[in-house]
């Protein structure tokens, strides 16, 4: 059966895409935000997932009002990123994995969650830049991808406590999974920011330490808020932190945090980068 | 009676629902069409037509016209939309923010630091 080895949790601000590719790294203004990744790397190197499962909201990629699933779930043999309006260099293609997404399709509507399915899906920067920043400079992924996609741009958004459940139903359906096989799940965005309106510019260090305090041990602590509370708390993109709720939720239980970075700001946004672990995860000698 | 959905608000705070995704498809629509280049090039090249074409309200016309962001959020437009159009005119989410706030960038941008002596 398949086992949830760590889950890894991140900003994805478009603007560091723009620092890898002009390789800012070490740059004073990036070096505190990019330096939380290098303990993930060294936990990568003894821990190599078969499958990836991310959680992320798109940004006026894929989806668009006319039709704007709740919940999405990929099915695609590949995901290719695509310019999202500022002609960006494009992130290189991710491998999809029908099977495991069916499985978890399958499981999920089974635990009644009305979900959408993608055959096809483009991926924008909320999952191009963590795979970058978790594994820099591949020429090509390893791993295979299933994206869920949670809308956090038209209200009225899932509530934290639907994010929860259904991220532990998707490790339901991992665990049902036939394959002897190491997942690793992602959840991006947030944490708190605010882009829009007269509050623009707006952070909050408080909740976004209770989320990260909370989410290893007793992530219902966050399930109290309701979306709309989130909003008020963290910022109308803040909300994103829906994209963690569900991601800890589908790491089922005896979650500890291996790794925490925090640092204000990056763009607009409190930025921050987790490594949680399982009982699954290899330990370095 | 009073609304069993009445609103909430939020200070200084957008909430993008239903009644702002109605009012706003054509502005958002328009965006959107951004992802692609050519798009990108045919509102530069007659910015009137494009936005014509796209049936803009006259709200939206005037916000796009003036700049004016939190005239195209007023007018139903969505920051995620609203990012592309911003990056045809070369404008950052510091600059969309001292906009909104009428702040000088370079004061928005000391706004954004100095929130680190919370941490």
């Amino acid at each position: 059966m398949a086992k949830v080895i760590g889950g890894i949790f991140t900003s994805h601000v478009p603007a560091i895409g723009g620092a890898i590719a002009k390789g800012l790294q070490e740059d004073p203004y990036w070096k505190p935000f990019f330096d939380g990744f290098k303990p993930i790397h060294e936990w990568l190197k003894h821990n190599k997932p078969d499958y990836v499962v991310t959680f992320s909201n798109d940004h006026g990629l894929n989806f668009f009002l006319d039709k704007m699933p709740t919940f999405a779930v990929g099915a695609a043999e590949t995901y290719n990123n695509a310019d999202e309006g500022w002609g960006l260099p494009l992130f290189k293609p991710v491998p999809g994995t029908p099977d495991l997404s069916w499985h978890i399709i399958e499981t999920l509507v089974a635990e009644e969650f009305d979900i959408t399915t993608c055959q096809e899906m483009l991926i924008d920067h909320a999952l191009s830049i963590p795979l970058e920043l978790a594994w820099p400079n591949r020429d090509s992924y390893d791993f295979k991808l299933v994206p869920v996609g949670i809308n956090t741009v038209q209200h009225p958004l899932p509530s934290p406590k639907r994010a929860l459940a259904l991220g532990r139903a998707v490790h339901k359906a991992i665990e049902s999974f036939d394959k002897d096989a190491k997942v690793l799940i992602f959840g991006t965005g947030g944490l708190s920011h605010q882009l829009d309106g007269e509050r623009a510019g707006f952070m909050n260090p408080d909740y976004d330490k209770f989320c990260m305090d909370n989410l290893p041990g007793n992530p219902d602590a966050l399930t109290k808020h309701s979306a709309l509370d989130v909003v008020e708390l963290s910022g109308s993109q803040g909300i994103e932190i829906l994209n963690w709720i569900a991601a800890r939720g589908a790491m089922g239980d005896g979650v500890t945090e291996a790794s925490r970075n925090y640092h204000i700001p990056i763009s607009n946004t409190a930025a921050a980068t987790v490594l949680m672990t399982t009982e699954y995860a290899l330990v370095a000698a | 009676m009073q609304s069993a959905t009445a609103k909430r608000t939020i200070a200084g705070t957008p909430v993008f629902d239903g009644d702002a995704a109605k009012k706003g498809y054509a502005i958002n629509a328009m965006c959107f069409s951004f992802n692609e280049k050519e798009n990108r090039e045919a509102f530069l090249a007659d910015e009137e037509a494009y936005c014509a074409k796209f049936k803009l309200t006259p709200e939206q016309r005037e916000a796009v016209k003036a700049r004016n962001v939190l005239a195209m959020i007023a007018a139903g437009g969505n920051v995620y939309y609203l990012a592309k159009l911003a990056g045809i005119f070369g404008l950052n989410v510091q600059d969309l923010g001292a906009q909104q706030t009428g702040m000088s960038v370079a004061d928005f941008k000391q706004m954004l630091l100095d929130q680190a002596k919370g941490i």
